[in-house]
């Protein structure tokens, strides 16, 4: 019996370990290819499983040769802007459900979370004509501003305001604050858990958005680094420069698996409840 | 500054059902006295809260006037009228220090009220000696005890220096010990500021002891208010006299006939004042007189001695309670038979009109 | 506390007008657009109204490559995704050591960008004249021929990018699965043990009930999440996927709209509308499924 348990257990621990490699390796392997030097990485008939001369040359031509740093910022740009301009939209419309009373409300409410069953496949082909027609393809507006909203998060910064004990409103009332105050200096403080949350989510998504970006930007100029890693592959380095490429791939995934790595539980936590990727 | 409040009525609507108002105070007419400590009592849901959130203006009376002195305040939101208010759990912000909890009512001041940043902290801390917790402002409300957020809630409430002082429930959400403490705490605090203060509760105990008037309150309406010794002696209806007291009143059904008073078949009192009738008659324990010859006679139960007080638990078959309870002199027990006598005093026995339970 | 009326609509303001904008106004112009015939983007006129623009999509044979692909990945993908993130949720849960630093590992792809991580698969798959790759290096280990994942077979394709759907969804399940599992009461297990069920038993009535909920969620979302596939799909193929036979419905729908063989709004509204009723049909007949299957406490 206690032999068996024994077997049972190292088996759980094999398989487990050996799905740890299978989702490792990919990021291994582009790891250790992305300091390979071009020659000997076209040399190797055979893949070699390690290397005695990294080279940090793949990463200097990732970013001369091709435009990666110019990707780079432009996702940075996009993804705080974008991150900023839900969180300022956000905050107050999920106050308003959790703390003020109007008419209408719970229809609104309701509306709002019907909105978040639509796909976005729906919605996509008009906001395309439409950003279109306004000429604001290749603009940082034309890419951020159909991307901001997300009603879900509306309703996960509305379940946490609501937490709220309402006697802390009314106590602020009585001290004469402003609504905006309230929110401000008290609301958003005591659920910055949740605030963090949605903002790590939305910088997630926005760190790696394609499609949107794929349809409105034809401009390697306002590229973001997913539609950069794209157009690298397809016209990059003028020849197949795989080396050079995974360098613009590391350099693409190292800031979210770091984001990640700080923000572990918060960020888990969030998408256990409700995030879906895309 | 004393508090008029002037015919108030305060209905809610119930939803999905149009005109089904729910009526939380009905025709409210009192003056609460400058600089005084009174207690708003009542069992949960007297509409005593909606009344204290109406003085304070979270709450909008549906009619009548509401005075500060003699401002009508009735139409003013909260901040302009000067108002102190201490929620039942406190209501802290919990991610703010102690001091900065104090603060933030001040920095909401705008335009001519605004403070210096160094006459905001003197404020604080002047307040805060005063209800002596200077010794804590760097600390989270939720590394304090019970009893010292709630001086950090009074503290918050006081540092506007307002006119009115009004507190929800001040000390439900205390254990005893810290109860009986606190108290205390909040009388010396109204002393000492002289501000005309407010404060709802549901105990009795708690509104005898530190009030200086009392409000009964029952189904929205008011029922008796006045010094908290008056209204225990003398309480207008029945259902004050079964409000106050513990152990509570002793209630019989009596009748009164030529003159004479009757519990069951017992003529147990002369009354040549009134007039036949069917009365509640009610007796606090500590009025009961034993005398081997008095003419109300009741079987025992048995004697308790609880400390310093000595009670016979007896029973009557007029009684509205199974269990009755007199209180005696440790000295006075009585050698225990099957029955008790005692004789009933007119000056400390209350007769209520069986119809209407007003007070004869 | 009195109505807020106008503050409270002046806080929403700034998300109905942004909710407004970008979804409510093109949901229902995407239902316009696909039943306007012959629709210019350029000159923004169309000559009639009808239902040709699907009938012109359900013909079309880069549509119907697209359906069947997708309908192939997701038949493949949504089971087996499941079944495996089951079985590496229930290795989670019955550990405690190291619990956390495999869920840590567990969860990378979820982070990663798609686009980019879906190069380093493609080079591990793809035979150049330079390597065959190192997959084919395993497959020439175990006697088997090298096969060209990318540019060759659909058979070949089409594994490779089941496989890393696979690999990018699993996170989400294992994540859900784990906290599910975790979260049935020890009081469970240890009345069963007492009575003396047997390991085999304790799962298929106790832990599977529990977590019956989770489990039919993630099957909902997954059939809707792999439906939608796309991104997987240009990571390995890129971009051009009609030609590399790889294409998807969403892939369709965006191709119509932009690129070489866009500027179709209408077709891609119609292409779109019809995803999202095989989607709709396809999440009914699983809630129908799921009600007599699924245990709610």
């Amino acid at each position: 019996m206690k032999n068996r348990r024994l077997i049972s257990r190292i088996l759980i621990y094999a398989l487990l370990s050996l799905w740890a490699i299978v989702v490792l390796f990919p990021f291994y392997w582009m790891l250790l290819t992305s300091v390979k030097s071009y020659a000997s990485y076209n040399t190797e008939f055979i893949p070699k499983f390690f290397t005695l001369s990294p080279t940090i040359q793949n990463y200097k031509d990732a970013f001369s040769a091709v435009p990666l740093g110019d990707y780079f910022i432009n996702t940075v740009i996009f993804t705080v802007l974008t991150t900023a301009l839900l969180l300022a939209v956000a905050i107050p419309a999920a106050f308003a459900f959790a703390r003020m009373n109007f008419r209408g409300k719970n229809i609104v409410f309701t509306a709002f979370l019907s909105l978040m069953m639509i796909p976005s496949e729906l919605t996509v082909i008009t906001n395309f004509v439409t950003v279109t027609e306004l000429g604001m393809r290749n603009s940082f507006s034309g890419l951020i501003l159909p991307s901001v909203m997300s009603v879900f998060y509306i309703y996960l910064l509305k379940e946490s305001f609501s937490g709220v004990p309402e006697e802390l409103y009314l106590a602020a009332k009585v001290d004469g604050t402003s609504d905006f105050r309230y929110m401000f200096k008290v609301m958003v403080p005591i659920c910055r858990p949740t605030v963090i949350t949605v903002a790590i989510l939305k910088i997630i998504e926005c760190w790696n958005a394609y499609v949107w970006p794929r349809l409105i930007t034809d401009n390697a100029a306002y590229f973001l680094v997913s539609v950069g890693i794209q157009e690298i592959r397809e016209n990059g380095f003028g020849r197949e420069n795989i080396p050079a490429m995974m360098a613009a791939v590391v350099v693409i995934c190292v800031p979210l698996i770091l984001l990640f790595l700080l923000f572990r539980d918060k960020i888990m936590a969030g998408v256990a409840r409700g995030g879906m990727k895309g | 500054m004393k508090i008029t409040l002037s015919d108030i009525t305060k209905a809610f609507p119930v939803r999905g059902k149009k005109g089904a108002d729910v009526v939380a105070v009905r025709d409210f007419d009192f003056t609460f006295p400058d600089g005084t400590l009174v207690g708003l009592l009542g069992p949960s849901g007297c509409g005593k809260s909606t009344l204290l959130n109406m003085i304070c203006g979270l709450l909008a009376p549906t009619e009548g006037h509401i005075f500060f002195g003699d401002s009508d305040v009735t139409k003013l939101p909260p901040e302009a009228r000067g108002v102190g208010f201490v929620f039942q759990n406190y209501a802290l912000y919990p991610h703010l220090t102690v001091l900065q909890n104090i603060l933030f009512p001040l920095q909401n001041l705008k335009g001519a009220d605004k403070l210096s940043k160094e006459e905001m902290h003197s404020r604080a801390e002047e307040i805060a000696r005063l209800v002596q917790i200077d010794g804590f402002m760097d600390r989270k409300p939720g590394e304090l005890s019970g009893g010292q957020q709630q001086r950090v809630a009074i503290a918050r409430a006081l540092v506007k220096k307002p006119r009115v002082l009004l507190l929800d429930e001040p000390l439900s959400n205390l254990d005893a010990r810290l109860r009986l403490k606190t108290r205390e705490e909040i009388r010396r605090i109204q002393k000492e500021t002289g501000i005309t203060t407010v404060f709802v509760t549901h105990d009795q105990e708690e509104a005898m002891s530190i009030s200086d008037t009392i409000v009964v309150m029952k189904d929205g309406a008011l029922l008796q208010s006045g010094k908290p010794q008056e209204v225990y002696q003398k309480p207008q209806n029945l259902f004050v006299s079964k409000f106050l007291g513990t152990p509570p009143i002793n209630v019989f059904d009596g009748k009164i006939k030529e003159g004479k008073l009757f519990i069951g078949d017992a003529a147990v009192l002369d009354t040549p004042d009134l007039e036949n009738r069917d009365v509640y008659v009610a007796v606090r324990p500590e009025d009961f007189d034993l005398c081997p010859s008095g003419a109300f006679v009741c079987p025992v139960h048995r004697i308790e001695v609880m400390g310093r007080d000595t009670s016979i638990v007896f029973s009557h078959e007029s009684a509205d309670a199974p269990v009755l309870r007199a209180l005696i002199r440790t000295e006075d027990i009585p050698n225990t038979g099957a029955t008790v006598h005692f004789s009933l005093r007119r000056e400390r026995i209350h007769l209520f009109d069986k119809a209407t339970e007003e007070r004869l | 506390m009195e109505k807020q009326n106008k503050k409270a609509w002046l806080y929403l303001l700034p998300a109905l007008l942004f909710l407004g904008a970008f979804m409510v106004y093109p949901l229902i112009d995407v239902f316009i657009y696909s039943f306007e015939e012959g629709y210019n983007s350029a000159a923004q006129t169309y000559h009639g109204i009808g239902f040709y623009n699907y009938s012109y999509v359900l013909r079309d044979p880069y549509f119907l490559q697209a359906l069947k692909n997708t309908f192939i990945l997701v038949i493949i993908t949504v089971p087996v995704s499941t079944v495996l993130a089951l079985l590496i949720s229930l290795g989670l849960s019955s550990i405690t050591a190291l619990r956390k630093l495999f869920q840590t590992i567990y969860f990378l792809p979820y982070v990663t960008n798609t686009l980019a991580v879906g190069l380093v698969f493609m080079i591990l798959f793809k035979k150049t004249p330079y390597s065959d790759g190192l997959i084919n290096l395993l497959l020439n280990l175990c006697g088997m021929s090298s096969i060209d994942f990318i540019d060759g077979s659909y058979a070949a394709k089409m594994f490779v990018l089941c496989l890393y759907t696979i690999w990018i969804v699993l996170p989400f399940k294992i994540l859900i699965l784990t906290s599910a599992l975790l979260s049935v009461k020890q009081d469970y297990y240890s009345a069963a043990r007492i009575d003396g069920t047997s390991r085999r038993r304790i799962f298929f009535r106790i832990t599977l009930p529990m977590i019956s909920p989770m489990l039919f969620y993630l099957v909902i979302t997954g059939f809707i999440g792999a439906f939608k596939a796309y991104s997987d799909a240009v990571a390995l193929f890129g971009t051009n996927l009609n030609a590399a036979e790889m294409n998807t419905i969403v892939g369709y729908i965006y191709d119509m709209l932009y690129g070489d063989s866009g500027g179709y709004p209408s077709y891609a509204s119609a292409a779109a509308i019809l995803l999202f009723f095989i989607v709709l049909t396809v999440t009914c007949i699983n809630l129908l499924v799921s009600k007599k299957h699924v245990h709610y406490e």
